[in-house]
């Protein structure tokens, strides 16, 4: 089976296609009628859940100093935590990224999109047994929006001017108008909790699949089925064990090992191996994750465009992304956004390595002597081969790079966001809307590239307030060749979440929203004996 | 009336003479709380002096002013460093080391549940590492020069060399992985019972086994055969005493002394030492407490982390010292 039948099985054991979409494309793919058949009938069988059993999930990111407050979760692990215990108001679409009703039936915006008006679903219990209300709804939402919170939703939710309850009914009114709204109230820190939590953040009752049985953080979470659960199209497993464990080489081991049957963030260098190891199966999903290399649109030398796209044409992405990310991930354009989003821009022509003209415009900005290149490993994993490799390619087109590693401990504080040129992260955002407003609006905390461009702003808040989908995307398309031909930002490469399973884990769904299936794994798979 | 009867001795010096190993081992333990004391200036000073503080560490690059502003005012970061010192160091004596700024539960809590694991696995790795290693040394001096000495140095000194993450590493491999006899990972948990808990700690303890064993071993082994290079030892064998009672009998009582003091250092090694053993073992212990702490400049952690590593590595040194000095009378009498 080569790789693309292997991807057209497994969205057909995911739900994600119909027999005639399969046979379609199967056979376009050169496979004979009666394989193709029985292809689909194995995967479909596949597809159907069987329940019972207990996943253990061996997951980094934990901490002993993890929260159980959904206000403060930061931890990959407290991320999956959250999601095996918590449900929002509305979830992501795991193939398109549309919002899609989770606790919120159904929402209704206003013209102008400013006032956003939610119904709340009946009938759900909290595990305590406690049944769901508007009031808590309103609770939880007030305690993220709370200006003097530490919530990390806080910016997320920053234009909700006021939340209030009617009738059954949830309605939010913003400051400005904001088509996205309910994707932002997908922000896995907004767990419904009674009476918002406030009582007590840290009880960890929710309207979740799964009940929180005990909790040591930064080493183990366990679960129980939650037999009440409010949907029946989850929750497949009777109980869920995850487990910290923060060495990459201990994930690898305790999987081929059989002692869990999931890990997360598999380092690219060692999937070849793991590959191997007959009963794993590495589960590699397209994300909108991006490795940057930031330039400081108002410092010299950077505030001359010609430098940076000399600078932008001297990146060899094809091979950042065949050295650094193992084959794992995508080129970028040197705009942050990918395919993964809905209304992505299509048809913007892809830049490639082009000493040439690098060499041109370099000569035409008329800077001379080194550029110094700030990096450390905490920017990113490989950062520093990354570093070298660019500094390798902008030799070629006569740029001198000066590689200067900073201490990974207060890279963030001292290095990113402070010094002109820069290796740095970002993770993706639910909306192109929320990616541009957090790191390319003039305004923004996290403008890291000190892009300023009033036309830019103005498009932006045009496009949030936009309900017509072709006039937003046409905006979009516009923005983004703002950023990619004028903006600092240079961006090689969008990197794919590389976890790994067991043979036994069935079910996997690749959700373009987050890692680890956005976060719900745990809650989707289930074991087959 | 108060006229003290006339004396050149001072009455320091008399009880010091009267009571020579009562007080070194006074005057030991005030040592011991004065070091203390000056360790806990230090992890505060030098905890200070770290770039980055909790707020813009914890909240990472998603750090807004905001979120910023809002934890270093609720933690009263603002305040001056001696106030928060003093504070700190009163709690810390009456055994409060307060609350983790990042999870919020009680750090002595934690500690009491960290350090305990750390203790049994470095306990249970002790039990099986001394005796085995003081024996291994008496056997190979027995055997001085012949083959089991010298399979058993080529062994002892293999295992030293390799890192000990590496040993875990092979261990896991063959015993997790390829036989899928032991237990991997290795973590504990409060509901574990405890023949399931042996059995979760099995590799981590055979790591730690293999990394302390030679140390101890060769000391050992070099204490006793300095010993037996001496008078007395010759009058052992003249008066026709077997080797291996001579062994037993006269040498290794007279080699005690460096002997503990190697057992003692690692011992404390097992406990302040295993951090890397703990990450790879998934085991959760003070050491793998104490770098998901510093990550984040959890203060209180850290300095109660920090203080409790320094009083086990200062109170297992002080112990040696004085059995050391119970071992060797000589050593009372300093000249």
């Amino acid at each position: 089976m080569n790789d693309y039948t292997k991807y057209l099985t497994s969205r057909v054991t995911a739900g994600g296609l119909s027999r005639r979409e399969f046979m379609g494309r199967a056979m376009a793919a050169g496979i004979t009628l009666a394989v193709a058949d029985k292809l689909f009938t194995e995967s479909a069988e596949a597809a159907e859940p069987k329940h019972g059993g207990h996943l253990k999930l061996g997951l980094e990111g934990g901490a002993a100093t993890d929260s159980k407050d959904p206000a403060k979760f930061l931890s990959q692990f407290m991320f999956c935590v959250g999601r095996c215990w918590g449900d929002m108001l509305v979830e992501s679409d795991p193939l398109t990224g549309a919002a899609v009703p989770a606790l919120a039936e159904s929402w209704e915006p206003s013209k102008d999109a400013v006032t956003w008006t939610f119904k709340i679903r009946k009938g759900v219990k909290f595990h305590n047994g406690k049944e769901l209300t508007i009031d808590d709804v309103v609770a939880t939402l007030k305690r993220h929006t709370d200006k003097s919170s530490e919530s990390g939703a806080l910016g997320v939710l920053g234009s909700i001017k006021e939340i209030k309850a009617d009738g059954g009914n949830l309605v939010l009114t913003l400051s400005e108008g904001n088509a996205d709204m309910p994707l932002l109230l997908s922000d896995y820190h907004l767990v419904i909790q009674p009476n918002g939590g406030v009582d007590d953040p840290l009880a960890s009752i929710g309207t979740g699949p799964y009940k929180l049985t005990s909790f040591e953080p930064g080493v183990r979470a366990t679960f129980e089925k939650n037999k009440d659960d409010w949907r029946t199209d989850r929750g497949y497993v009777d109980s869920i064990e995850i487990i910290g464990m923060n060495d990459a080489t201990a994930r690898i081991a305790a999987l081929s090992s059989g002692q869990v049957h999931y890990i997360n963030r598999v380092d690219p260098k060692t999937v070849s191996l793991l590959k191997r190891a007959p009963n794993v199966e590495i589960l590699s999903t397209a994300g909108r994750g991006h490795y940057v290399f930031i330039m400081h649109c108002d410092k010299a030398p950077f505030d001359n465009n010609d430098l940076r796209l000399a600078l932008k044409y001297a990146m060899d992405r094809e091979t950042m992304v065949q050295k650094i990310l193992g084959g794992y991930g995508k080129v970028g354009n040197d705009f942050p956004i990918n395919s993964t989003y809905a209304l992505f821009p299509e048809g913007i022509e892809q830049r490639t390595y082009d000493p040439d003209k690098a060499a041109f415009h370099y000569k035409k900005s008329g800077h001379s002597g080194s550029v110094l290149l700030r990096t450390s490993e905490v920017a990113f994993p490989g950062a520093v081969d990354a570093a070298v490799l660019y500094q390798e390619s902008c030799k070629k087109a006569g740029i001198e790079i000066e590689v200067k590693r900073e201490p990974g401990d207060g890279y963030w504080t001292n290095v990113w966001n402070v010094q002109p040129f820069s290796t740095s992260y970002w993770g993706g955002r639910p909306t192109q809307d929320q990616m541009y407003s957090t790191a390319y609006l003039s305004t923004a905390d996290w403008n890291d590239t000190k892009f300023k461009r009033p036309d830019f702003d103005k498009l932006l808040l045009q496009a949030r307030a936009e309900l017509d989908e072709a006039k937003r995307k046409d905006m979009y398309r516009t923005m983004a060749m703002m950023v990619r031909d004028e903006g600092g930002v240079i961006l090689p490469m969008f990197n794919d979440f590389v976890n790994a399973s067991t043979k036994q884990v069935k079910g996997y769904v690749h959700d373009i929203g987050n890692d680890m299936s956005n976060g719900y794994v745990a809650t989707r798979v289930w074991l087959d004996a | 009336m108060t006229n003290p009867a006339p004396s050149n001795v001072l009455p320091g010096l008399r009880f010091r003479q009267r009571f020579p190993l009562l007080a070194l081992i006074l005057e030991r333990f005030v040592l011991s709380i004065v070091l203390l004391f000056a360790v806990s200036v230090l992890i505060f000073g030098g905890l200070e002096a770290l770039p980055g503080d909790f707020a813009t560490t914890y909240l990472g690059q998603s750090a807004t002013p905001q979120a910023v502003a809002n934890i270093r005012r609720d933690l009263g970061l603002d305040r001056p460093v001696t106030t928060r010192y003093v504070e700190w160091l009163g709690s810390a004596v009456q055994g409060d080391f307060g609350t983790s700024w990042a999870s919020k539960n009680s750090v002595s809590e934690q500690i009491g549940k960290r350090l305990g694991n750390s203790l049994f696995l470095a306990g249970f790795a002790a039990v099986i590492s001394v005796p085995l290693a003081v024996g291994l040394g008496m056997l190979s001096v027995h055997f001085r020069n012949r083959m089991p000495d010298k399979i058993i140095n080529v062994i002892s000194l293999a295992a030293i060399s390799l890192p000990e993450f590496f040993i875990g590493y092979l261990l896991i491999l063959f015993f997790a992985v390829k036989f899928g006899m032991a237990t991997f990972p290795a973590t504990v948990y409060d509901s574990m019972g405890l023949v399931e808990r042996l059995k979760a700690i099995a590799l981590p303890t055979a790591t730690l086994v293999l990394v302390v064993l030679a140390h101890m071993m060769r000391m050992t082994r070099a204490a006793i055969l300095s010993v037996m290079s001496s008078a007395y030892m010759e009058t052992a064998e003249l008066k026709g005493l077997s080797a291996f009672r001579a062994i037993v009998k006269h040498a290794a009582p007279n080699a005690l002394a460096p002997i503990i003091n190697v057992v003692a250092l690692n011992l404390a090694y097992l406990v302040v030492g295993v951090v890397v053993v703990e990450v790879v073992f998934v085991y959760p212990g003070m050491g793998q407490y104490m770098v998901d702490a510093v990550t984040v400049r959890d203060m209180p952690v850290v300095q109660a982390c920090g203080l409790i590593f320094a009083a086990v590595y200062i109170f297992l040194n002080m112990t040696a010292d004085i059995l050391a000095i119970i071992a060797n009378p000589r050593l009372r009498h300093p000249r």
